[in-house]
């Protein structure tokens, strides 16, 4: 069984699963044509159906968005500027009983937040840690069609800030909230280069819930309990 | 797993005697149904998105070797390793020297059919490692002994009593006279415990909704998050997945995406859907240090081009259980396999051989609501008589059955006979049954009467009636 990890055994069963389906099929794998399908569809990704819902103007998004994340129970404030999210964000945690302690990652629109505004409010950087209550990120974008978060992973936004604390804050620029997930996808492509990827994309859209015991929906399931949306520049 | 479904009725019948069973199968007909129709009106592109899906999963399984190829290219690129496995006894064998190779103990699971398809935690468990289920579902079941028996809510013949005996059985190291009362309770406690699994398990195992050819990305859509810690927690995440998941493009990824959760669970999207890339990158502070892909085949490479290959673009939703009435009936255990339901009465026999599992695809009234609610268009009841033609031309179909088609066969062709034996069957079924008009027992039929009564046929025959419209007179 140890063998079974040596790339000359995985390159036959590589070949066996080929083989087959290209039998099945009844090509041998070099026709022109279906290579250039398959090139072209990769090179050119067509977007398919895009609905209707989402294609608004930026006032629009944001309302759609607000609208669609509220419906999913997250929560959602909006700030006309970077300086006013430390308030927001303190009076949150105030409200809800939570420690005035916050923990997020090296992304330099978060850096440059004055949380030193808020004078009770600890501010620590890093990964979650097990006595991490709550986490900020700053997303990647937003889709407004379903009010769904857009975050990658990074030293700036490291992905476990995400899904450990029971608490999840997640700041979006205005400008970032796009009408539907074909207009996100592309400005992925923009910004890791086509065909890249971040190690980690969460579309996150509500908190964790699960609905296993007789069908009956519950908040906070592994994930954070509550997500707190903070829209700036809105 | 072991294979029960040639045990497939005394399955049912045992399943229609299960009281507890028969109060959990209420919960299926009362939440999924209406949740999946107001999903679906909300969004007026909902059925071009179902053409689109199907067309885009159709032409992924005409390209497949291409789009895998493709596919394992990125993969390579982004640090990740792709192990390819012609059956299940392979792909088990590569999960579990990948966690001796790491010296591996505990292995954490996102919720994942196919590693039940390759009866997973078993062999794990006789290799020395233990396996943990995080889905809330498949812990629970786990803690039971038992297998899913829904491929989206596994525990869903479970009561919430049952779950709270369970957890007063094994979570012994808590006061014994907590409160359990409230369901959240019981998540909490859940969470509790697989909080502290998730941070010490060196492997974690998810499955896999989608693989991306563009870019080399594996996607899971879940609801609880487990999924994602399970992933992201550990030094190594292996993705067990089988070939027919790639598609070929993000943008293919998000149309499928807008049908998947709608047909599911009635949500516009499951919590998170997350797309992973590769082992962590050199400015990443966390996530997994290596990422391995275990690509399954197990028979689906040799449904393509057949009167299968259709099954090949199912997405695992559930919603044609859903509205199945006889899995609301029997549950999804009494199938005996992996996969319960419409979707698994075709696929079954696909993968285990219709010698073993000829009695699902006749589990079925052809009703065909199945089919009207498959995101992906998935012809079932079509595919469900080839399954049954196929049984009985190879003569697998029981001689009752057998002799009973070859009577109707031999009276169907011979028209006289058929009118006559009708016209004298109708009034003899209308005797029996009595003032009534209805037959509470039948000979022969007694397994069909045992649960409901069979109307006695009333009136003329079909053919008279025909006739007599023909010649324009009125019935
Ligand atoms: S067959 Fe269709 S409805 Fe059933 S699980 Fe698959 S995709 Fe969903």
């Amino acid at each position: 069984m140890t063998d079974i990890l040596d790339p000359a055994k995985n390159a036959e069963r590589r070949n066996t699963v080929l083989a087959t389906a290209r039998r099945s099929l009844k090509v041998d794998g070099d026709e022109a044509p279906r290579r250039a399908a398959v090139a072209d569809r990769l090179a050119s990704h067509p977007a398919g159906v895009v609905p209707a819902r989402g294609q608004l103007d930026t006032k629009g998004r944001v309302d759609l968005f607000e609208t669609m994340a509220k419906a999913v129970d997250a929560t959602l404030a909006r700030v006309a500027a970077t300086a006013d999210v430390p308030g927001e964000v303190s009076d949150f945690l105030r409200q809800n009983n939570l420690p005035q302690q916050i923990r997020h990652g090296s992304d330099a629109r978060l850096e440059k937040i004055p949380w030193e505004s808020q004078k009770t409010l600890e501010v620590s950087t890093g990964i979650a840690e097990d006595a991490t209550t709550v986490g900020v990120s700053h997303a990647f974008g937003g889709v407004a069609e379903s009010g769904t978060l857009i975050l990658t992973s990074g030293d700036d936004n490291p992905t476990t800030l995400n899904f450990l604390p029971e608490t999840h804050i997640a700041l979006i620029d205005a400008k970032d909230i796009d009408g539907d997930y074909e207009s996100v996808i592309q400005r992925l492509r923009d910004h890791y280069g086509a065909g890249e990827m971040p190690r980690t994309v969460n579309m996150v859209t509500g908190p964790s819930r699960s609905a296993d015991i007789e069908q009956t929906l519950l908040l906070g399931a592994h994930g954070p309990r509550r997500l707190h949306i903070v829209i700036v520049g809105a | 797993m072991e294979i029960r479904s040639p045990q497939f009725k005394g399955n049912v019948r045992a399943a229609l005697d299960d009281q507890a069973l028969q109060r959990a199968m209420g919960n299926v007909r009362s939440g999924f149904i209406q949740k999946r129709a107001n999903a679906a009106a909300k969004l007026p592109e909902f059925e071009d998105l179902r053409d689109e899906a199907r067309d885009i999963k159709n032409h992924a399984l005409e390209h497949l070797d291409l789009y895998l190829e493709a596919y394992e290219e990125k993969v390579t690129a982004s640090g990740g390793h792709v192990h390819w496995a012609v059956d299940a006894e392979e792909a088990r064998d590569i999960v579990t020297a990948i966690c001796k190779s790491v010296d591996a103990r505990t292995v954490t699971k996102g919720k994942s059919m196919i590693t039940e398809e390759i009866g997973l935690n078993d062999h794990l468990e006789r290799n020395g490692l233990t396996p943990i289920e995080t889905d809330l579902g498949e812990y629970i079941i786990q803690l039971r002994g038992e297998h899913p028996s829904h491929i989206i809510a596994p525990a869903i013949h479970v009561n919430k009593d049952e779950v709270e005996d369970e957890f007063r059985r094994v979570h012994t190291h808590l006061p014994v006279d907590r409160n359990l009362e409230d369901p959240r309770t019981l998540l909490s406690e859940a969470r509790e415990i697989l909080r502290h699994k998730f941070q010490t398990a060196d492997v974690g195992v998810t499955g896999a909704n989608f693989l991306i050819a563009e870019t080399g990305t594996s996607v899971i859509v879940t609801n609880e998050g487990n999924g994602d810690l399970t992933q992201l927690l550990p030094r190594v995440h292996i993705v067990v997945a089988s070939l027919e998941k790639i598609v070929p493009t993000l943008d293919d990824t998000a149309q499928i995406l807008r049908v998947l959760a709608r047909s599911a669970t009635g949500q516009d999207m499951s919590v998170y859907t997350t797309f992973s890339t590769g082992p962590r990158r050199p400015d990443d502070p966390d996530g997994p240090e290596e990422y391995h892909v275990v690509l399954l085949d197990n028979g689906r490479s040799s449904m393509l081009g057949t009167d299968f290959q259709d099954m090949l673009r199912c997405i695992r939703c559930g919603a044609c259980m859903n509205h199945c009435p006889v899995y609301h009936t029997v549950g999804g255990h009494a199938y005996g396999w992996v996969y319960p339901g419409p979707m698994g009465a075709v696929l079954t026999p696909s993968l285990i051989g219709v010698d073993q599992s000829g009695h699902l695809p006749n589990a079925s009234t052809f009703c065909g609501r199945c089919e009207s609610v498959c995101p992906m268009r998935i012809p079932l009841p079509k595919m469900m008589r080839h399954w049954r033609q196929r049984e009985f031309e190879r003569k697998l179909s029981p001689a009752t059955i057998r002799a009973g088609l070859g009577a109707w066969a031999f009276l169907a062709k011979r028209p006289a006979l058929y009118q006559m034996a009708m016209s004298i069957g109708m009034p003899v079924m209308a005797w029996w049954a009595g003032k009534t008009g209805r037959m509470a027992s039948l000979p022969l039929a007694g397994g069909w009467t045992k649960h409901r009564d069979l109307p006695a046929p009333e009136g003329k025959t079909f053919q008279q009636q025909w006739k007599q419209r023909q010649e324009g007179t009125p019935t």
